[in-house]
């Protein structure tokens, strides 16, 4: 049983807090974090595929209203939504998972976690620096750019799991 | 089509995902477009409102800096006030006012968002065109340029950041008058490329790079930087200059926008001679 209401906050309170605080902070010049992926990494596991890409879309939207970047955060959020699955597919194809569960350290372990994390952020700010730079004469650069926003978003984003997410397993 | 029916449900969540993408592609592209696009995202008077209230609060912050700031002009100013000078023998000479016709108008205004760590960045300021402010006005702060006024809404207006793939500013050496012109490589907020400045002229490490006053949106002499690194690669006929930008993007919360009085007028006069 998904439990929407969460969701819906969380939807908002991850667009809040990329455009309020993380657009507003930037680490050696060109470092972005952008947090905001947050929420499709830990949609549950038994989420609709539709309703994945499209929360996804509507959130990279939402970020682009405000930033703006009309369409590009919309273009890499459903495309990480896309490969969302079948990274989660590559990763626990010997491992069953429950249905209650969620994407989370909580729940699936460190290391599960960051290989999934890692694989899907990267892909985001990939096809997110190449969208916004958009020719490719600077590919080293732009490359070396997404992999450095990367480990920041991750950083951010495991960080933001032990902070908030990790209490009811201790019970 | 029974065939295509099953083959549409079996790949439906694949040409979900294109559907989406192409919607995307399509936002991209007439955006991309900046200076058609009427940028309605950016200057939208919602994201405007929130921007602003996130402002308001954040502002208590630099109150400090900003009371330094301004006692700091506000001493400029007096020293440039009439009580400043010595007044001479008003009858000794005559001055003709309609010498000075004005050119150009400044309107301070605020910061409300902005972005340094991106490729293009814009920036919001809140002034709109309620209050005058139009397209193609140059925006700069007190201590150096900051970019070009690309779209308005009714209160705010959005800037293309001189940090910005397209933004290219025409400039030139202080000492010498040589032309050249200004644009952002992308990777640190702090410096700019000066190119166009061909290899027979002498420059040195610390010249100062000022506006041309030819674009027909800055004045002449606004600072930009100063030369920090000067190289000539073989077999090349222009330098590369890096400069260092004597605007700091990172702190800067006010700017003024400036209008050129004459702006219409020179560009129907450039129309009218290059066309033929």
């Amino acid at each position: 049983m998904i439990n929407y209401g969460k969701h819906i906050i969380l939807f908002f309170i991850c667009i809040f807090i990329q455009v309020l605080v993380f657009d507003g902070i930037n680490f050696g010049g060109y470092i972005d974090p952008y947090f905001y992926v947050f929420f499709i990494l830990v949609l549950p596991m038994e989420t609709r595929k539709w309703t994945l890409l499209f929360t996804s879309f509507l959130l990279g939207l939402g970020v682009d209203l405000f930033s703006n970047t009309i369409g590009m955060h919309a273009a890499a959020a459903t495309f990480m939504a896309y490969m969302r699955p079948k990274v989660i597919q590559y990763l626990s194809s010997r491992r069953d998972y429950d249905a209650g569960m969620q994407p989370l350290i909580r729940d699936m372990g460190f290391r599960w976690f960051f290989s999934y994390s890692f694989i899907l952020v990267l892909l985001h700010h990939i096809t997110l620096f190449f969208i916004e730079v958009f020719r490719f004469s600077e590919f080293l650069t732009t490359l070396y750019r997404a992999g450095i926003s990367t480990l920041a978003t991750l950083l951010v984003i495991i960080l933001t799991q032990y902070l908030f997410f990790y209490k009811k397993k201790r019970r | 089509m029974r065939y295509l029916l099953a083959l549409l449900k079996r790949f439906h969540f694949f040409f979900f995902f294109l559907l989406l993408e192409v919607i995307a592609v399509l936002l991209i592209v007439r955006h991309t477009n900046y200076q058609r696009a009427t940028i309605i995202n950016a200057t939208n008077e919602l994201t405007g409102g929130v921007y602003s209230t996130f402002t308001g609060v954040t502002e208590y912050f630099s109150l400090k800096q900003t009371n330094e700031r301004l006692t700091r002009e506000y001493a400029e100013l007096k020293n440039v006030s009439p009580g400043a000078y010595y007044v001479s023998d008003t009858g000794s000479f005559y001055v003709n006012d309609s010498l000075f016709k004005r050119q150009f108008r400044y309107r301070p205004a605020e910061i409300i968002a902005k972005t340094i760590d991106k490729r293009n960045n814009y920036l919001m300021m809140n002034k709109g065109s309620r209050m005058g402010v139009a397209k193609d006005m140059g925006v700069v702060s007190h201590n150096g340029i900051v970019g070009i006024v690309v779209g308005v809404s009714k209160n705010y207006c959005s800037v293309m950041s001189l940090l910005h793939k397209q933004s290219r500013i025409s400039a030139k050496l202080k000492k010498n008058n040589q032309l050249g012109s200004v644009v952002w490589n992308g990777m640190d907020y702090r410096h700019a490329t000066l190119n166009d400045i061909p290899n027979h002229v002498n420059i040195n490490i610390g010249d100062t790079v000022i506006t041309s006053g030819y674009s027909f949106i800055f004045p002449s002499n606004i600072m930009i930087g100063t030369v920090k690194k000067v190289e000539l690669p073989p077999g090349e006929n222009f330098y590369d200059i890096t400069i260092a930008l004597s605007t700091d993007f990172s702190v800067i919360r006010h700017g003024y926008i400036i209008e050129n009085l004459m702006q219409q007028e020179q560009r129907k006069l450039q129309g009218e001679t290059t066309d033929d």
